[in-house]
């Protein structure tokens, strides 16, 4: 890991040509780090660290804790599932319309995730859409844990397919060709060829779409409800707490948030530096 | 090393802008006159009919009135938000900004409000007294406990000892309103005002032993308030005989 290539050195002795990085960069980057660290720093600064091990051990905790991991791994996969497939066809087939379908994926992107909610009420809700005739049969969605994962997924799914189809894009399409010459048909092109190029950007996506979900508030309290153990996820139970106990509040999201950075670190290290290579 | 271009401009323009802002909210003119009221979420109604009246009488001012639940507002309070006047759903979270010192005044109460439970029209549950919510497979909700609509529904579960669990804790009453009109939900506990303000897409039952337990909404000007005088005036509205009537009229009582 440390010995330095010879291309690696030649690369970095190459750097100083093209100049020093311009202050006019430089400045507002460290201001654009700063707007982000700050406050998290703020956060750690203000968490009342003694009552961190009484938090970590209680059950109300575990179980948002628990819940929030599930959904979001859950809504993870289906944003894998789906969206992949979807961003496939944005990126690689040519049809009328194409445009505008990839514009209604980009919708959820700016809905207020309240919006979202009543959204996913009116389509799954016991007197909606779809969730009307599902009523008569004897299922209900509102108020279950099939109801976070759908919310997850809604406001998870468009930041997924928008980095893999960029992901995709940016692999040069010429190889799909090669292989198409060489005797694949497009199911093992796809396979053996898209895929494995665009691994990398497919991971990112699955991250990204993993962290939407597991900060998600508004969609999930709007559409699936505030229960500990079935609806309740670390940021409900965040703004619950917030309302009663705002010193609880902060050692919560501070769970959260060394939970979320482990995830994504062990993902990075498994996942992201091999895919790289 | 190179100090052309705008890079060294920048921190001059981000002073600007921040001189900018503060010149603007600092400027005390009498004409514009802006006056924050931070109100529980079940005074949404009779507040914004209070707002017409007072902007009426008071040529200039425009009242703003921010909403939430009274915990989320007392919590705001508290840190220092830019309002003049707080009103919560009840004392235990007027309390928070009176220990926090930043209430100015005495904090007054000017309505009382009880719980009833309510159901959609259809009244999918076939639900006909308190005592129904215990049928079995019923989904009612109820306010999260933080919230004084939630401390009082858990109270009054108690008092009738039902045994059925509610199916989610709502951030506020509105929500657990919405939830009951949308038919998302069999029933909800929700405060007769509220039940009044919705008309005929739920039914309203009564809910035993909800007379003993009266949820009191207390008023206080904020020491933040940089005009106490109108602050003073919004409390003295509510407080009026014209206010009481507004607040009697939307299922309130009166303190009195």
């Amino acid at each position: 890991m440390r010995a330095t290539s010879p291309r690696q050195a030649e690369h970095s002795t190459a750097r100083p040509a093209i100049g020093r990085a311009p202050l006019r960069l430089l400045l507002p980057a460290l201001l654009g780090l700063g707007l982000l660290a700050f406050p998290l720093l703020s956060l750690l600064a203000r968490t009342p660290w003694t009552t961190m091990p009484v938090r970590l051990v209680e059950p109300k905790m575990l179980d948002a804790l628990w819940l929030s991991l599930l959904t979001s791994t859950i809504a993870m996969g289906l944003c894998l599932v789906l969206g992949l497939p979807l961003a496939w066809v944005l990126a690689r087939l040519s049809f009328p319309g194409r445009s505008l379908l990839r514009g209604l994926v980009t919708v959820p992107l700016v809905l207020p995730p309240v919006v979202a909610g009543v959204a996913l009420l009116t389509a799954f809700g016991r007197n909606g859409v779809l969730g009307g005739p599902l009523r008569e049969l004897g299922i209900t969605i509102p108020f279950t844990t099939t109801a976070v994962v759908l919310a997850h997924t809604f406001v998870a799914l468009p930041f997924f397919v928008i980095s893999v189809e960029g992901a995709l894009r940016a692999t040069n399409q010429d190889y799909d060709v090669v292989a198409s010459t060489l005797g694949a048909d497009r199911w093992t092109t796809f396979r053996r060829v898209t895929l494995p190029l665009a691994f990398p950007g497919i991971v990112a996506g699955m991250v990204l779409g993993w962290a939407r979900s597991l900060g998600e508030f508004g969609a999930t309290i709007t559409f699936a409800g505030n229960f500990q153990g079935t609806t309740q996820t670390m940021p409900l139970y965040v703004y619950e707490a917030l309302q009663s106990d705002p010193d609880a509040a902060l050692v919560l999201s501070v769970i959260l948030l060394f939970v979320s950075i482990m995830v994504l670190a062990l993902l990075r290290e498994r996942w992201l530096y091999q895919a790289a290579r | 090393m190179r100090p052309r271009g705008i890079a060294p401009l920048v921190p001059a323009a981000l002073l600007a802008l921040v001189a900018g802002c503060g010149g603007s909210t600092g400027g005390n003119s009498s004409v514009d006159t802006s006056m924050t009221v931070l109100a529980a979420s079940s005074l949404s109604e009779t507040f914004a009919e209070l707002e017409a009246v007072f902007e009426e009488e008071h040529e200039g001012v425009d009242v703003r009135i921010s909403y939430d639940s009274s915990a989320t507002l007392a919590g705001q309070a508290v840190a220092g938000a830019p309002a003049d006047v707080l009103a919560t759903a009840d004392e235990v979270t007027m309390r928070t900004a009176t220990d926090g010192g930043v209430t100015a005044t005495q904090p007054q109460l000017f309505a009382t409000n009880t719980m009833v439970l309510v159901v959609p029209a259809e009244n999918p549950a076939r639900i006909e007294t308190f005592a129904d919510l215990d049928n079995g497979g019923i989904s009612y909700v109820t306010c999260a406990e933080s919230a004084p609509c939630g401390a009082l529904a858990k109270t009054l579960l108690h008092a009738n000892e039902i045994q059925a669990a509610p199916k989610s804790f709502e951030v506020d009453v509105k929500a657990v309103l919405t939830k009951v009109e949308l038919d998302e939900a069999d029933a909800g506990l929700v405060y007769e005002s509220d039940a009044v303000t919705s008309g005929d897409k739920i039914v309203g039952i009564e809910i035993p032993k909800a007379a003993a337990e009266v949820n009191c909404y207390p008023i206080a000007t904020l020491e933040q308030s940089e005009d106490p005088a109108w602050a003073e005036e919004w409390v003295d509205l509510v407080l009026s005989e014209e206010g009481q009537g507004i607040l009697g009229e939307a299922g309130f009582g009166s303190p009195r």
